[in-house]
């Protein structure tokens, strides 16, 4: 028997390369050997978009595209299917999260360089996995029909507005009707189902593979590449199995008891995860009293509305995820790490971690005389992060970098 | 391989490029036109119609064309009266900045010299302002003499819908076309346009 199991196997392997795969990226594959918590919010996205996908599909089942259903569907979801309101806050709850730990997975990458040569590239992957994510997530948002589904997809489609010359028209073509309509819900149901969905995976298929090319880093910023052992594999290195796997699954324990008290006892967190006017079907005569974004989209929301202007809003905000995408090159430092850059980039990076958060809390609260300047000061401190980080990263003095880990 | 050869192969496979590339835009035609508004979605966007003889003086009603929202409001003869008073407040009395259908006809900026009929979606980002016409201190403004105020992003409008200054929305209230025969109003189509 045991016999047969191991032809079968040699079999399958000789046609498909299972076992020098599974070793190069999986059992084998090394990773630094000291590293530190933030170093678990690439496992944790991984698992939350596996999460969103099984649910998705299970939503998939019951969810109705039409003007006169898409609400109702949804309802007969949380009420009538059995455990249909699990899985329908499994993926509200999902969605927040997979925003989170993707946050916090960048913000690690700032934290210790993640970006610098040679992850250029793994970089722009995870930049465009994160806009892919926001067109993702915006999408899977108008689907119920509520009044803030409506509502928010008419200020983002209005945003294509803006747009000089074609910006009516291609509101039209992307509406495919006069206002957000049935037509409307079920051509962003194709996409939030199947288009970008497909575009994510093969993005975090390409984001894994050039990270495994180039090596993951460490929180010292120590090229590991460069002490290696007679078989080439870097002394400050573990392999991937055992270590690196019981290491993320203690993260992904916590993780999980974290979405578990979310889902069950706050799914609607407040207002911020499901906002209470999309408990109400969608109304195109009568805008809610007050519209915020997600949580995830807040600190965007308030830049476009820091500035007075609609194009311009549309440009900064576009601008604000587009200057992610040049980081490698805006960071002219020696050293990778915060740990051993100098203290403008700690002052910098804290100045503009506050900054977002308060773009983010602004961007839920509504519209006084203070925080508009407040908005302002804070988007302008974000932008002054990236625009001044050439400067500040090559005139700091920087602490010598250990050769090993 | 020689020279001659290299070149021609390169003009070869510039050429069965150019042709595969020229079927490109033959190909993404049906996919891009497919997001067009269907004959269905045009349909039921026509023009309505509604008697607006049987509104009070100073109230407004609201009118959905294309499921989108569209203001008309029967003024007094004081409110059109008092129109000048809070001229310095507006961004652009005159609605020069965007092409306006019946400019100058009338103070309402409609084609009646009585009823004012404007779009009821916000120029900034889409939201339906609301009608106030109360002249009385406002949260929003302190000396408000009626108007319209955008919940959303707190955006001010008259009360024939012209924008004031230092609010998000950058113009005002748009006029959709429009014809009266007797008190029967047409919104969404006007025969001398």
């Amino acid at each position: 028997m045991k016999e047969r199991a191991g032809k079968l196997f040699s079999w399958l392997n000789t046609r498909l390369p299972i076992i020098n795969t599974f070793e190069r990226h999986l059992s084998k594959h090394p990773v630094p050997s000291k590293v530190n918590f933030w170093y678990l919010f690439g496992a944790l996205a991984s698992v939350t978009l596996i999460i969103q996908i099984v649910s998705g599909i299970w939503l998939i089942m019951p969810y109705s595209n039409t003007e006169e259903e898409a609400f109702s569907s949804i309802e007969y979801i949380m009420r009538d299917v059995d455990y249909g309101w699990v899985i329908r806050y499994i993926h509200t709850t999902g969605a927040s999260m997979f925003f989170a730990v993707v946050y916090l997975h960048m913000f690690r990458g700032l934290l210790y360089g993640s970006y610098q040569k040679p992850k250029e590239l793994v970089w722009i992957f995870g930049c465009t996995i994160y806009l892919a994510m926001m067109a993702e997530g915006f999408l899977g948002y108008v689907l119920p029909y509520g009044q803030m589904s409506y509502w928010g997809a008419q200020v983002i489609i209005s945003l294509f507005g803006a747009i000089p010359y074609i910006g009516e028209s291609l509101e039209l073509w992307v509406r495919g009707d006069y206002y957000i309509s049935g037509i409307t819900v079920s051509r962003f149901f194709a996409l939030h189902v199947v288009a970008l969905p497909l575009v994510l995976i093969a993005l975090v298929f390409l984001h894994l593979v050039a990270l495994h090319e180039v090596g993951a880093g460490n929180p010292e910023g120590v090229d590991i590449e460069e002490f290696v052992d007679d078989d080439g594999v870097p002394l400050d290195s573990v392999p991937f199995f055992p270590y690196k796997v019981l290491n993320a699954l203690v993260g992904i324990g916590v993780f999980m008891t974290v979405f578990a008290i979310i889902m069950f006892f706050f799914p609607e967190g407040g207002g911020y995860f499901i906002e209470m006017a999309n408990f109400q079907k969608a109304n195109p005569l009568v805008t809610p009293d007050h519209i915020a974004p997600v949580w995830y989209y807040a600190p965007f929301f308030t830049m476009l509305r820091a500035v007075p202007d609609p194009l311009g809003g549309l440009i900064v905000m576009a601008a604000a995820v587009a200057i992610f995408f040049v980081v490698p090159w805006l960071d002219r430092s020696k050293v990778a790490s915060i740990r051993y850059k100098g203290i403008y980039s700690k002052i910098a990076l804290t100045l503009f971690g506050v900054s977002f958060l308060t773009l983010g809390y602004l961007g839920t609260v509504g519209v006084t005389e203070v925080r508009k300047i407040m908005s302002v000061i804070c988007t302008v401190i974000y932008f002054a992060y990236f625009l001044l980080m050439p400067i500040y990263t090559k005139y700091e003095t920087t602490k010598e970098v250990p050769k090993r880990l | 391989m020689q020279d001659k050869d290299k070149t021609r192969r390169k003009v070869l496979i510039g050429l069965t490029s150019a042709v595969g590339l020229s079927g490109l835009p033959f190909a993404a035609t049906p996919f891009i036109a497919a997001w067009n508004p269907s004959a269905k979605a045009k349909a039921a966007g026509a023009a309505v119609k509604l008697d607006v003889s049987k509104m009070q003086y100073g109230q407004q009603i609201q009118v959905s064309w294309r499921k989108q929202p569209v203001f008309i409001i029967r003024h007094t003869k004081e409110s059109l009266a008092s129109l000048d008073n809070s001229l310095s407040k507006l961004a652009d009395p005159n609605s020069d900045l965007i092409s306006e259908p019946y400019k100058g006809l009338y103070p309402t900026r409609s084609k009646s010299s009585e009823y004012s009929v404007m779009s009821g979606v916000c120029t900034h980002l889409g939201c339906a302002p609301k009608y106030f016409p109360e002249i009385e201190p406002k949260p929003w403004d302190a000396t408000w003499s009626g108007g319209f105020f955008c919940p959303c992003h707190g955006s001010m409008f008259d009360i024939v819908g012209r924008v004031f200054k230092g609010v998000p929305a950058p113009t005002n209230l748009v006029i959709p076309p429009h014809m009266f025969e007797g008190s029967i109003l047409t919104i969404g189509e006007d025969k001398e346009l």
